[in-house]
């Protein structure tokens, strides 16, 4: 309902999804000397977290996230984050990329459920772009797209009302709901249930601006207090400290959105199973949405045209499994719930002459601004398709 | 006096066909008198109905039009009027209005998106059936619409358009007692936490204004010239109608108050937070002081839900009901 929920939605689903390639890329790399051709080293890592960020904070695809408009369909965003995973050397097969994107979105169900303040969606945001400049903190090119957004983020943001940022989070709500995936590290955590259900503390701090529950005050009809009472109830809640900043620079305070994944903390996900809770969320799936054809017209505008041609020689090098084995990532793919299938389209780039010379002003745009370290052939028949784009 | 405190039960909850959303006063509720009562409440683009006969029924946003998804609902409420009762469904396209089951769209108003500039959201929310002949929508420019309902048929006009709020309306109410005079027999409020004071009829009359104070005010009720209302802040206020001034203020919620409701017979005011909470209160006028007092009654927690609805199910606030955010039920007390 908000039209300005989109660059919220995108930029913290953004977010989480760096939080976890970047976990995983740690967890399979090799120190540089001892890789093989076909391993992961930590300059591919960083080359594909460089690309990713600067290919997801492109200044015309943020001019276009920032205007006023609906929300696209689950099946649209999580086209958009397909292509983005791809936006490097780095590929995904489908359980994988399946995973990563329950992963993401879990994450920040949990975030907008939990936020104290429906303003404190934008702490979250906030904090998770701290992060991302953390993972480009020595590409000034792509920090600067990175401060660029943030300025956009605090520009178009600080001002609007509490009552418009409940009504974001409502619109966000709606999005998300009856998803009930259950996440390894959440259930460990037990921030969520077995049932997968989320568990809502009553007790802690109160949002900033409210009260303690308990005190009851009454007024005469001149105004002047006459009676204070108490009630009690089964929470236990105290002050909050102080308020997060929601400067470019800042203690946030709230930790939501901030990275929870480690290298010793893998990421696992279990799929819930057929539920009654699952119908909704399917029939959305199956109900032909006319929407659709606009929402992937502009897609393919902002990222299309980034051919995904089959990297040459080794081709599990170049791959990143979520899982912890092949083996496991073959089973996911064959017993993934048909409720929970994301039934990805195919973007190509349209045929309209007018189309294509927008397309290739725009490719143009999409090159990674920062120098590529000098190192091997590992996807450079890629790059080099990219660069002559 | 001290309220006789019969402890409230968790009863059977009744199934739901999908969960419901989280938007302020998310639970209809209609209870004929010797009949169980009817519930509905807004899932995305549709309203799951559960009547107290027939089957469970589902009602959808009306309005997709040239190439545009099925609008979102925001909001649903069973009318009582003298002569009949409507079922009103507010969404992101307009107002649409049915025979009291469900069966039959009675009148539909389609809003003006092109008045809105393009950054603002638009949508109609706030339902109430006022002054025995009309019911009043709010709408996300701060615009109430009112329309005159004919005792049968469907020639139901937009009699007058109410522009002094300046923020989106989030809930009406009318009086459900007695007004003292010059009280006014509805409440508007909005985003901003500002309310109006209104008297009805072929004209409406502003009476009141009381400005917000910077948090929004999610719900309200009006009852013999109090206004309750919940705020974001989790503060209940209680105000003098007659007068604006406030008369209590309760640290009511940990997190923001999604619904009010009122027992007429009884002053029991129950409220429902995104803090699980639902607490039970009880309104009365000292007759010595004529202060305006509020005690608290009972408590329940919904663990793990963000409520989003909460209302009566009896004029004597014996019995409630309570949705929550990603529930498939509505919890019955």
């Amino acid at each position: 309902m908000s039209a300005r929920t989109l660059p919220l939605l995108f930029l913290n689903l953004g977010g989480e999804m760096l939080y976890i390639l970047d976990q995983r890329l740690r967890a399979q790399s090799i120190p540089g000397e001892k890789a093989r051709k076909d391993e992961w080293t930590d300059v591919d890592r960083k080359r594909v977290m460089n690309d990713i960020i600067s290919t997801m904070f492109n200044k015309r695809f943020m001019e276009e996230l920032f205007k006023p408009q609906d929300l696209y369909s689950k099946k649209a965003l999580r086209t958009v984050y397909d292509r983005l995973a791809h936006a490097s050397i780095m590929r995904l097969n489908q359980a994988s990329m399946d995973k990563l994107y329950d992963l993401m979105t879990m994450a920040f169900k949990y975030q907008v459920l939990l936020c104290p303040r429906p303003r404190d969606i934008l702490l979250v945001t906030f904090n998770h772009l701290d992060a991302i400049k953390d993972f480009i903190s020595d590409s000034p090119g792509i920090l600067n797209q990175v401060d660029e957004t943030f300025r956009q983020l605090i520009e178009t943001y600080n001002c609007l009302s509490d009552g418009e940022f409940q009504l974001i989070r409502q619109t966000l709500l709606i999005f998300f709901q009856d998803m009930h995936i259950r996440v390894s590290i959440f259930l460990k955590d037990k921030v969520q249930n077995s049932n997968g259900r989320f568990v809502l503390p009553i007790s802690g701090p109160v949002p900033w601006g409210t009260e303690v529950p308990g005190l009851i005050r009454i007024f005469n009809h001149k105004g002047v207090e006459v009676k204070r009472t108490e009630f009690t109830s089964a929470g236990n809640y105290v002050t909050p400290q102080r308020e997060g900043s929601f400067e470019l620079y800042g203690d946030r305070v709230l930790k939501l959105g901030t990275n929870m994944y480690s290298v010793t903390r893998p990421v696992e996900t279990h799929m819930s199973g057929s539920s009654k809770n699952l119908a909704s969320q399917a029939k959305e799936n199956i109900v032909p949405n006319p929407l659709a054809k606009e929402e992937l017209n502009f897609l393919a505008r902002l990222l299309g045209g980034l051919d995904l041609q089959k990297p040459t020689g080794g081709e599990t090098g170049f791959r990143l499994n979520l899982f912890t084995t092949d083996e496991e990532e073959e089973h996911a793919a064959q017993t993934r719930p048909e409720e929970l299938s994301y039934k990805v389209i195919n973007i190509e780039a349209t045929q309209e002459p007018g189309r294509r010379a927008e397309l290739s002003r725009i490719l143009g745009e999409l090159e990674v601004m920062e120098p590529r370290p000098g190192s091997a052939e590992k996807g450079e028949d890629l790059l080099a398709l990219m660069d002559g784009l | 006096g001290v309220p006789t405190l019969r402890p409230y039960r968790r009863e059977r909850s009744l199934a739901l066909r999908s969960s419901s959303s989280a938007l302020y006063n998310n639970l209809a509720v209609l209870c004929p008198p010797a009949r169980a009562p009817a519930f509905g409440a807004v899932h995305g683009t549709t309203l799951s109905l559960l009547g107290n006969e027939g089957p469970p029924r589902q009602l959808q946003a009306r309005g997709g039009g040239s190439a545009l998804s099925t609008p979102l609902l925001t909001q649903a409420a069973w009318c009582e009027l003298p002569s009949r009762v409507l079922l009103v469904l507010t969404s992101q396209r307009g107002v649409q209005m049915y025979e009291s089951d469900g069966s039959t769209m009675v009148f539909w108003h389609a809003l003006d998106v092109s008045e809105q500039p393009a950054a603002h959201s638009v949508f109609a929310r706030g339902i109430a059936a006022a002054g025995g002949r009309f019911i009043c929508v709010g709408t996300s420019s701060g615009a109430v619409l009112v329309f005159d309902i004919p005792p049968k048929g469907t020639n139901v006009t937009l009699s007058e358009v109410l522009e002094q709020h300046r923020d989106p309306i989030t809930d009406i109410a009318a009086e459900q007692g007695q007004a003292p005079d010059r009280a006014g027999d509805l409440v508007t409020a909005d985003d901003s936490g500002t309310l109006c004071l209104w008297s009805t009829g072929e004209e409406f009359t502003l009476l009141g204004k009381i400005p917000g104070s910077g948090s929004t005010c999610s719900s309200v009720t009006l009852w013999n010239g109090i206004v309750a209302a919940g705020y974001g802040n989790g503060q209940i206020r209680l105000w003098e109608a007659g007068s604006g001034r406030i008369r209590a203020q309760v640290s009511a919620h940990a997190r923001w108050i999604y619904a009010l409701d009122l027992a007429p017979l009884t002053g029991k005011l129950l409220s429902g937070a995104e803090d699980s909470f639902v607490h039970v209160w009880k309104l009365s006028r000292n007759p010595d002081t004529d202060d305006i007092e509020i005690q608290h009654c009972h408590a329940e927690c919904v663990t793990d839900t963000q409520v989003c609805g909460a209302r009566f199910c009896d004029p004597a606030g014996d019995t409630f009901a309570v949705t929550g955010y990603d529930l498939s039920e509505i919890l019955c007390y």
